[in-house]
């Protein structure tokens, strides 16, 4: 065997080597890289923050809409902790986004990850609200109300459905949230008296629905295709009752009062 | 050696026993860049906290130095950022705002006049973690475990940048113990303690100059940067007596090749972080910051 093919055997074998030991290392690194990034369905962001993933490519973690933020309710996620490493995220029920009309966090961020095209922070959809009705109180026929009334967008983001007779003998007032509306900024969750908040911002991603393109509320619906489902143009006049008393019968007359 | 022979065994000797015959006021003075050094990091860290926490600002309501090392902005005027990370983040294909490119480039343009790893010994806060591990080696009897080569830096700064545009996440940002230490001190504290104390036992257990000298890509960045830089060490082979008490301080001992420093007249590699640390210490005063341009014309005065 001659030298050149001993060196070039060397040549072989030590380029092996430094591509297997630089695949190792890759795969760990990117193993590594995944799994930090994998925390991301729980973070809430700031306000105008890009898609989660576009998020965590964007993001340089310098931490600078933390200090522009009015309220401090913004932190750097911290190394080991459950969130991406170093991102910035807000707790809403310790400290809920208080909606400046400047929006002076996403002014401050340098990347462009919290994207400068939201103008307008009732715009902003930084979560969804969602309301737990088994620990409601309203919702259980007590009076409350709270979230309704401190919503920053009271009747869009959060509106009471009132039903006269909903539990036996009084009215009640269930608050409902409008996803077309909520900004998620928290406040709702802040302000929930009950011992953990029956009402909760979670990433839009987490909790909604998507219907698709396809179907057609045939009843609203303008398209031509749902014509055949259109009412009729003179409603049908409505069945009368048959012994000719009203249809209502006061609930309070009923039963042994 | 063959390479020094025309130099003088007893004027070497002379030379290292200035070094050692050194009081403590000479000592200080010896010691200069290195209290400079903590000063300029302390400071930096210190005008992100105060900005931070006390709401430090200049002029009114302007913040003096919001963010930290990845990103900043000083006086609501002057955007900041770190060359390699907007690199990153650049190759996950997101498209970067302009103010985050103006940050970048002025960052580039202040170390590419002073120095790249200016960024290392002057600015990183590890460094104060890896400094201390390796005076800590220096007085401890720790035999080396191996030796691997320095160029590992520039690999593993190929496959941050690669896995960056493969993962869509800025690779090196997402684990950098420099970021979480610098994040963490501003922010509030996390696991990033943890890494810090890894790199802390590996430099002083397993390799010397471990982290700096052989393994952080940004070090290995700001080295590539570094090598067009204007603020160099100058060397003057007249006085110089190749004691060899520079090489023995300096975390980098490569960038002191003498032979090489004989025709070049400073040192050329950007691994040089100008620490400063032969320059304080050459007994002779062979060498000397100087600006790189001014070099030759010195050489021609003397």
């Amino acid at each position: 065997m001659s030298d050149s093919s001993i060196t070039r055997r060397d040549f072989m074998v030590k380029t092996a080597q430094g591509a297997a030991l630089a695949a190792t290392g890759g795969l760990l690194w990117a193993y590594l890289l995944r799994q930090e990034a994998k925390a991301q369905p729980y973070a809430l962001r700031p306000p105008g923050a890009l898609a989660e993933k576009d998020f965590n490519a964007a993001c340089i973690k310098c931490g600078q809409c933390v200090n522009a933020c009015p309220p401090d309710i913004l932190k750097l996620a911290p190394a080991g902790g459950d969130l991406p490493i170093g991102t910035p995220y807000f707790t809403p029920r310790s400290g809920a986004c208080i909606m400046c009309p400047d929006i002076p966090c996403l002014k401050a961020c340098p990347t462009g990850a919290l994207a400068p095209e939201l103008t307008d922070i009732n715009q902003a959809r930084m979560g969804l609200a969602v309301i737990d009705i088994e620990n409601c109180l309203s919702w259980k026929g007590l009076r409350c109300e709270i979230c309704y009334r401190d919503c920053p967008i009271r009747g869009k983001a959060i509106w009471l459905e009132t039903d006269p007779r909903g539990l036996s003998k009084h009215a009640m007032f269930r608050p409902i949230v409008n996803s077309d509306a909520c900004t998620g900024c928290g406040i709702c969750e802040r302000s929930c008296p009950t011992e953990v908040a029956a009402i909760r911002i979670l990433p839009r991603e987490l909790v909604q629905g998507k219907m698709g393109e396809h179907y057609r509320i045939g009843w609203k619906d303008t398209g031509k295709i749902t014509e055949d489902f259109k009412p009729a143009a003179s409603a049908p006049e409505a069945p009368k009752a048959p012994d000719g008393k009203a249809p209502g019968v006061d609930y309070l007359n009923q039963g042994g009062l | 050696m063959s390479a020094i022979g025309e130099y003088s065994r007893t004027d070497a000797l002379n030379s290292v026993d200035k070094v050692h015959a050194r009081g403590f006021a000479a000592r200080l003075w010896t010691w200069r860049y290195i209290v400079l050094r903590r000063l300029t990091q302390f400071g930096i860290l210190l005008l992100f906290f105060g900005t931070a926490h006390w709401a430090w600002h200049y002029p009114a309501k302007m913040p003096l130095l919001s963010g930290n090392l990845s990103a900043s902005e000083f006086i609501g005027l002057v955007p900041m950022a770190d060359p390699f990370a907007v690199l990153q983040i650049f190759l996950t294909g997101h498209v970067l705002q302009q103010k985050v490119m103006l940050g970048a480039a002025i960052v580039m343009a202040f170390y590419l006049l002073v120095g790249g790893r200016v960024f290392c010994a002057w600015v990183c806060p590890v460094n104060m973690v890896t400094d201390l591990s390796g005076w800590l080696r220096a007085r401890l009897p720790i035999p080396p475990m191996f030796h691997v080569s320095r160029n590992i830096r520039y690999f593993v700064l190929a496959a941050s940048l690669i896995l960056s545009a493969l993962t869509g996440l800025a690779a090196f940002e997402w684990v950098s113990p420099v970021g979480m230490m610098h994040r963490e001190i501003i922010f509030g504290l996390g696991a990033g303690g943890m890494a810090l104390a890894a790199i802390f036992l590996f430099d002083l257990l397993i390799l010397k100059n471990g982290w700096c000298g052989h393994l952080c890509p940004l070090g290995g960045f700001w080295s590539l940067v570094g090598r067009s830089a204007q603020l160099r060490v100058r060397f003057d082979k007249d006085t110089c007596t190749h004691c060899g008490e520079c090489a023995r301080v300096c975390p980098e001992p490569q960038v002191l090749n003498l032979k090489r420093l004989e025709e070049t007249g400073y040192v050329v590699s950007g691994e040089c972080s100008n620490c400063g640390r032969c320059t304080g210490l050459c007994p002779e005063g062979s060498l000397a910051f100087d600006f790189r341009p001014l070099i030759r014309a010195h050489a021609r005065r003397d």
